[in-house]
């Protein structure tokens, strides 16, 4: 016997490595049939990475200290090693990890993943999706730029909306009457400690619960229905080594996008990295027009739609419960769809229109969050809200009298 | 008359500067970054005319050196002040409210302003100053109406007088609308010479706001083409180990 064997053994007789390397690699059977949609999970955890990894070093000279931040992060971009490109990959990274994630939940909303029994993995996934917002706005505060100031000015005032505790809890969250020292300081904890645990704990919960059902596929079908004399599904390979080196090859692809941006647009046209967040953040000059960063933007969006008072509500009052309930009722997306098939491939046209009319939604909404208001554009807006809406809400109705084709019992490839 | 329309404009003057601030044509500054010389000018322009105001809190003049190709000693006995180190950042000893109290708002630190406004709005705003005998220095700006700043080049450039043009709105009212620059006073540059003088400060303030841009292109493309050669070999892994997958 081997060192190399007998180390292995012995830690085996110790600690379930083996064990969980053939449980969740080599003996973990995935559907053959993955397609281009299937790269972005493992895209998302690559991501994940590389922001803690990139964090750890920021922090190395980052100062959580209002006098010190701005000239800090300028210090890391000029006196630090290779400073710059940890900060542009950083930067980067977090505008990456949205996109990864958007088209991640997009995965499994034209493949019904998140349909029974992959209700707890979608569930875990919005989590996810949810404190990497909390991440994202923490992180946003740290440069101390204009930007970083008045956004987070902005999203906190929301708070201060809600009826009878609003200006408490804006207090409180803040830790002084305006962000300040001790709002970035408090930022800073959350930002490197308190979320990326959640987070890290979050996603191995996510990839403990698909294992433990097993992977979705784009027919939708139920490979254990399907399986050989050795109980292995017939449409299943192991991840390892196969999902292992096709990965791969979807890291690379993904890294060069990535580099592109981080050797050549960092800024990304100022969607990554906003203009006036080069100016360090002065309490008493508010900029002209104040947009959140592109991946909020279709949220912040639907909260600008609401224009009208309801009684003592007011209209941002309500804006703030619309935007909430935007995000929120993606968590019910497993209980209002009731097709009785899980792939786009076997849903009928009304499934497909409405999810073509959500993206487009979205997209819109998107764009319209980074621009300033105007009569039409809040228009827009509003029926753009209205389409978000109305793709969860009616589901219930339409994914039940929606045509669907026969699902075959076996992956079509 | 020419008082009297000044007077005028004066009145209107709240809705007409914030037209002028958003719709106001930049002029292209078509620097270029890879031209030392250029910078090594604006450098130079910088110092003799920008630094008495404006810091560059985190620009080192040693950098500044190494970046540009400037021998450290040259730096040391034409760029910059004495009591100033070689290891240190281009500050100023004007005080933030000295400064305040001079120009009525602190002259902004430089180091990051091409990244702030964009290398086509400095171009074009330190070539669009006009004289106005409302504004405390005589002068107002295009691209930033009614700025605290005085004409600082005005030796080089020389000074432009505006030329307006009578418009009719969509209610019928005649509006006085600010339509051109014309050059009254000579100054010791030709307009030629005066926007290549403006085109190296820019490019000079460019580099301060990114000094590892060319750099940073420059990594790139090496990984990149390792990520390309790092492509070709996983797919021909994945093809290898796929290939008995139907």
């Amino acid at each position: 016997m081997g060192m190399l064997s007998s180390t292995r053994d012995w830690i085996d007789a110790r600690f379930p490595m083996t064990k969980m390397f053939e449980e969740h690699l080599s003996k973990y059977y995935a559907p053959k049939n993955f397609n281009f949609w299937y790269f972005f999970g493992s895209l998302a955890l690559l991501v994940l990475v590389i922001q803690i990894v990139s964090g750890i070093f920021l922090t190395m000279n980052y100062k959580p200290d209002a006098a010190h931040a701005f000239a800090s992060v300028e210090y890391i971009m000029r006196d630090v090693e290779w400073g710059w490109l940890i900060r542009y990959i950083h930067s980067t990274g977090a505008s990456a990890f949205f996109l990864v994630v958007y088209l991640h939940m997009f995965r499994a909303m034209l493949y019904g993943s998140y349909k029974g029994p992959r209700e707890l993995i979608w569930i875990f996934g919005m989590l996810i999706y949810l404190m990497l917002m909390a991440e994202a706005f923490f992180g946003y505060l740290l440069p101390w730029g204009q930007m970083s100031y008045w956004g987070a000015q902005v999203i906190i005032s929301l708070f201060g909306a809600i009826p009878v505790v609003g200006d408490e809890l804006a207090l409180w969250i803040r830790g002084d009457f305006v962000i300040s020292d001790a709002t970035l300081n408090r930022f800073f904890a959350l930002h490197v400690i308190a979320v990326p645990l959640v987070l890290v704990a979050l996603v191995v919960m996510h990839i403990l619960a698909l294992h433990e059902v097993g992977s979705n596929n784009p027919d939708g079908v139920d490979i254990k229905k399907n399986k050989d004399e050795n109980g292995i599904p017939k449409d299943a390979i192991p991840f390892h080594p196969y999902y292992t080196v096709k990965d791969i090859v979807g890291v690379v692809v993904f890294l060069m996008f990535f580099s592109i941006v981080v050797f050549f647009i960092p800024e990304g046209g100022g969607y990554f990295l906003e203009k006036p967040n080069f100016e360090p953040a002065d309490p008493l000059k508010t900029p002209n027009h104040i947009a959140p960063v592109w991946y909020f933007t279709p949220f912040y969006a639907m909260l600008r739609a609401v224009t009208i008072d309801i009684g003592p509500l007011t209209a941002k009052f309500l804006g703030v419960v619309v935007m909430g309930a935007a995000v929120v009722i993606l968590f019910f997306l497993p209980w209002l769809d009731r097709s009785p098939v899980k792939s786009i491939r076997y849903r009928g046209p009304i499934y497909k229109i409405m999810l073509a009319l959500f993206v487009v939604a979205f997209v819109v909404l998107g764009w319209l969050g980074t621009q300033a208001t105007t009569d039409a554009k809040t228009l827009m807006a509003q029926i753009g809200t209205a389409v978000y809406f109305a793709f969860f809400l009616l589901m219930p109705f339409y994914t039940r009298i929606d045509r669907t084709l026969t699902v075959p019992d076996r992956v079509t490839g | 008359m020419k008082r009297q329309l000044l007077a005028l404009l004066l009145i209107v003057s709240p809705g007409l500067t914030l037209a002028a601030g958003a719709g106001v044509h930049l002029d292209h500054a078509n620097i270029d970054r890879t031209n030392l010389e250029s910078m090594q000018r604006g450098a130079k322009t910088f110092v003799n005319y920008c630094l008495s105001c404006h810091s560059a809190q985190f620009q080192r003049y040693n950098r500044l050196a190494r970046d540009l190709e400037i021998p450290e000693q040259a730096v040391i006995d034409n760029l910059m002040f004495t009591g100033d180190q070689i290891g240190g950042h281009m500050d100023v000893a004007l005080t933030k409210a000295d400064a305040k109290r001079f120009f009525g708002a602190a002259p902004p630190d430089l180091t990051l302003v091409a990244r702030v406004r964009g290398v086509d709005w400095l171009y074009t705003y330190m070539r669009t100053f006009y004289l106005d005998p409302m504004r405390p220095f005589g002068v107002n700006n295009r691209v930033f109406p009614n700025v605290g700043m005085p004409h600082v080049l005005w030796e080089l450039q020389g000074w432009q007088a505006p030329v307006y043009h009578t418009e009719a709105d969509a209610n019928g009212k005649d509006h006085q609308v600010l339509t051109d620059l014309e050059l009254v006073t000579q100054g010791s540059q030709t307009p030629a010479e005066y926007d290549r003088t403006v085109r190296d400060l820019v490019n000079f303030l460019s580099y301060m706001g990114e000094p590892v841009k060319l750099e940073r292109q420059r990594l790139g493309i090496k990984v990149l083409l390792y990520l390309l050669v790092f492509f070709i070999l996983a797919y021909l892994l994945k093809k290898e180990y796929w290939k008995d997958v139907h």
